[in-house]
């Protein structure tokens, strides 16, 4: 489905990786390694298209993502460093915005649900400002729940997140990819699956 | 497929904006409030002459309002810039350029609307006659919306910058010189007994450019910005 | 004959070649400046109308000329830049920006020191002055958006951007300026030439060329630097003999 060949990537004019190939079909779950400035973000933003490869191709279903462009964009979610959430919104006017952005059709029901699902009862209609840097990512990985793209490429998803919220991760991750979902994230801490081997992906 | 319609994202996106707007209304009172200083300050400056007054009054309230939509220029996208928003806006399965088109719709009823609905009353101060006050609220209808267009270009190519306000302010102005020389013409036409029609017409023209290029452009200027 | 242009558009190669130009369009300038001034000030005879003032104008139209075609030949090699993202257009956009700056600068100055005598007045509001200043405004714009943005990329494409828009957008502001000046009843006094001495014209084209002599020798000087600054990192770089030493 996603295939990366002899990507080169480069910030300014210091190159950050090259020569860099993989493949990623359903049910495939990947993880990028690497030090820190070692080009964990600049891969994922290049894969969502922010940044121009410096070299080699990024294709989805065997057409270059460039090419495809809005056809690519509805078939992936990207969550990045930034949780992306208004402080003067609460998290159900959040969700409902970005879903509907990203043209998920959802009533407030099921968004409800899936901010209890990531255990934000009661928080629902609270402006996002009063909530604790942990809670807003767990608003922002509710996007993940609302969507029905396949693909989820995760900068360090984990961050702020306390141990139940990792293990309600893991727990997402694995349904995703029973559904035929890949994932491609970026961590720091230790993310085990149940059941489905760990790819790496060593940057230097 | 997933796909919003167009008018589906358009309408989204505005009601989004206003929402949040609406919600920190201290930042759009305070463009009025620059808005309604400056043009208050000109006659402490010129002395209170009526006549010379009269004869400047188009010319301030232009270069006022010009100045008032500078400094909300700042806020089109910034704040979606630093909270990650506009980086999944991107990301949307729709054209870019729409959504620009809607966030700089939403953007002129937050900051240009007041501007043309307080107008009037800030000419009554410098003893405009009722006809020009008329001209002048359709010169800032067709005029305003140009300078949150050409101000887009510019907001988005500084994006994130150090000491953006004052570059943007360098970028954009000189662009929006043919919006000032056609808007506070329209008013001076009609106190002098002119055709007002061309100039009307000319900021019209104008608008229709600014509508189909300046979206793209700022949508191509976001993806730089964004790299 | 094919020629590979490509060969010359990376910036190493072109490193060099600019070092063989640079100092034939030097001396090139000089010359022509020394036969040009002695031209405009010994040669050329006195004007019956605007008598010795009418002198400056041997500096003031190349300046001016030349200070709306580098902006076009900047928008240019911006927009290449921008399309074909070749890095050494961008370069030559930066290296053309000053120069291109500093002659519009002459121009509206030597354009002021001539308008106080003829005019009585240092500036008027004409339209060709004023779309001359918003020109000198668009330059600066262009230098200060490309020095405030630190990742050279961005600033080559953004300024690029800005100075594709600001291309468009001259012959609008000149038009909308024209428009303005007619209604408020010009100001100025044509500069009608009354059929120039042969020596007026030959004083006029030698300063022309030696102008456009000296912007290119200036403009490859200043892009040999930017090529060095950016390419600081590079192999080719450290085996310079200029830079080894």
């Amino acid at each position: 489905m996603l295939e990366i060949s002899n990507l080169a990537c480069s910030r300014g004019d210091h190159l950050l990786f090259s020569d860099l190939n993989f493949s990623l079909s359903a049910g495939d779950l990947l993880q990028v390694q690497g030090a820190n400035g070692s080009g964990k973000t600049s891969l994922l933003r290049t894969l969502c298209g922010f940044m121009m490869p410096a070299t080699g191709e990024i294709r989805w279903c065997g057409q270059n993502i460039r090419e495809l462009g809005d056809a690519f964009y509805a078939e992936m979610v990207y969550l990045g460093h930034l949780n992306a959430i208004k402080d003067e919104l609460n998290a159900l006017e959040n969700l409902r915005i970005s879903a509907g952005l990203a043209g998920c059709k959802v009533d407030d029901k099921q968004v409800i649900a899936a901010l209890r699902r990531m255990g934000l009862r009661g928080r629902e209609t609270l402006p996002v400002k009063v909530l604790s840097q942990g809670q807003r990512r767990r608003v922002a990985l509710t996007r993940l729940l609302l969507s029905n793209a396949p693909l989820w490429i995760l900068d360090e998803p984990l961050t702020a997140l306390d141990v139940g919220a990792v293990g309600l991760m893991q727990e997402l991750i694995g349904e995703h990819l029973l559904n035929n979902g890949m994932v491609i994230y970026t961590t720091h801490q230790p993310l085990e699956v149940a059941g489905v081997a760990t790819r790496w992906l060593a940057l230097s | 497929m997933n796909k919003l319609s167009l008018l589906g994202l358009l309408s989204l996106v505005i009601r989004r904006d206003l929402v949040l707007a609406m919600r920190r209304r201290a930042d759009v009172l305070t463009t009025l409030i620059f808005f309604v200083i400056v043009v208050s300050l000109f006659p402490l400056g010129v002395g209170p002459e009526m006549d010379m007054l009269r004869k400047m009054a188009p010319g301030v309230v232009w270069v006022a309002a010009l100045l008032a939509s500078m400094l909300s220029l700042g806020r089109m996208f910034s704040a979606d810039y630093l909270d990650g928003t506009l980086e999944q806006m991107m990301l949307v399965p729709q054209s870019l350029s729409a959504l620009v088109l809607a966030k700089i719709l939403a953007h002129w009823m937050v900051s240009g609307l007041p501007l043309v609905i307080m107008a009037p009353v800030l000419g009554l101060q410098f003893d405009m006659p009722a006809q020009a006050l008329w001209v002048l609220i359709a010169a800032l209808l067709l005029g305003t919306p140009i300078l949150s267009m050409i101000g887009a270009v510019g907001a988005a190519l500084t994006l994130g910058l150090r000491g953006g306000g004052a570059l943007v302010s360098l970028l954009v102005l000189p662009l929006c010189i043919p919006v000032l020389v056609f808007g506070a013409g329209a008013v001076e036409a009609i106190v002098s007994g002119t055709s007002v029609g061309s100039h009307l017409s000319l900021l019209g023209a104008l608008l229709v450019m600014a509508l189909v290029f300046t979206p793209w452009v700022t949508a191509l200027a976001l993806r730089i910005s964004m790299e | 004959m094919a020629i590979n242009w490509f060969k010359y558009s990376s910036p190493s190669t072109f490193y060099g070649v600019a070092g063989k130009m640079v100092p034939w369009f030097a001396w090139s300038a000089t010359i022509l400046f020394v036969a040009g001034l002695y031209i405009s000030f010994f040669v050329a005879p006195t004007d019956v109308q605007q008598s010795e003032a009418y002198r400056i104008m041997f500096i003031h139209v190349p300046a001016s000329i030349l200070s709306m075609f580098i902006y076009l030949v900047m928008a240019g090699y911006a927009a290449l830049g921008l399309i074909f993202n070749t890095r050494l257009s961008s370069m030559m956009a930066s290296a053309l920006a000053p120069t291109g700056a500093l002659l519009a600068f002459l121009s509206l100055w030597t354009g002021a020191l001539w308008g106080k005598p003829m005019w009585g007045a240092w500036w008027v509001w004409d339209a060709r002055l004023t779309s001359e200043l918003i020109l000198l405004f668009l330059y600066l714009g262009f230098i200060a958006l490309h020095a405030s943005i630190d990742d050279p990329r961005r600033a080559d494409r953004a300024s690029a951007l800005l100075a594709i828009i600001g291309s468009v957008n001259v012959p609008i502001i000149y038009f909308s300026v024209q428009w303005w000046n007619t209604l408020h009843q010009g100001a100025s006094v044509k500069f009608t030439g009354t059929s120039m001495h042969v020596a007026m014209q030959q004083g006029m084209y030698t300063m022309m060329l030696a102008v456009w002599s000296y912007a290119i020798a200036v403009s490859l000087l200043r892009v040999r630097c930017i090529i060095l600054e950016r390419e600081c990192k590079a192999q080719w770089v450290s085996e310079l003999a200029e830079v080894r030493q």
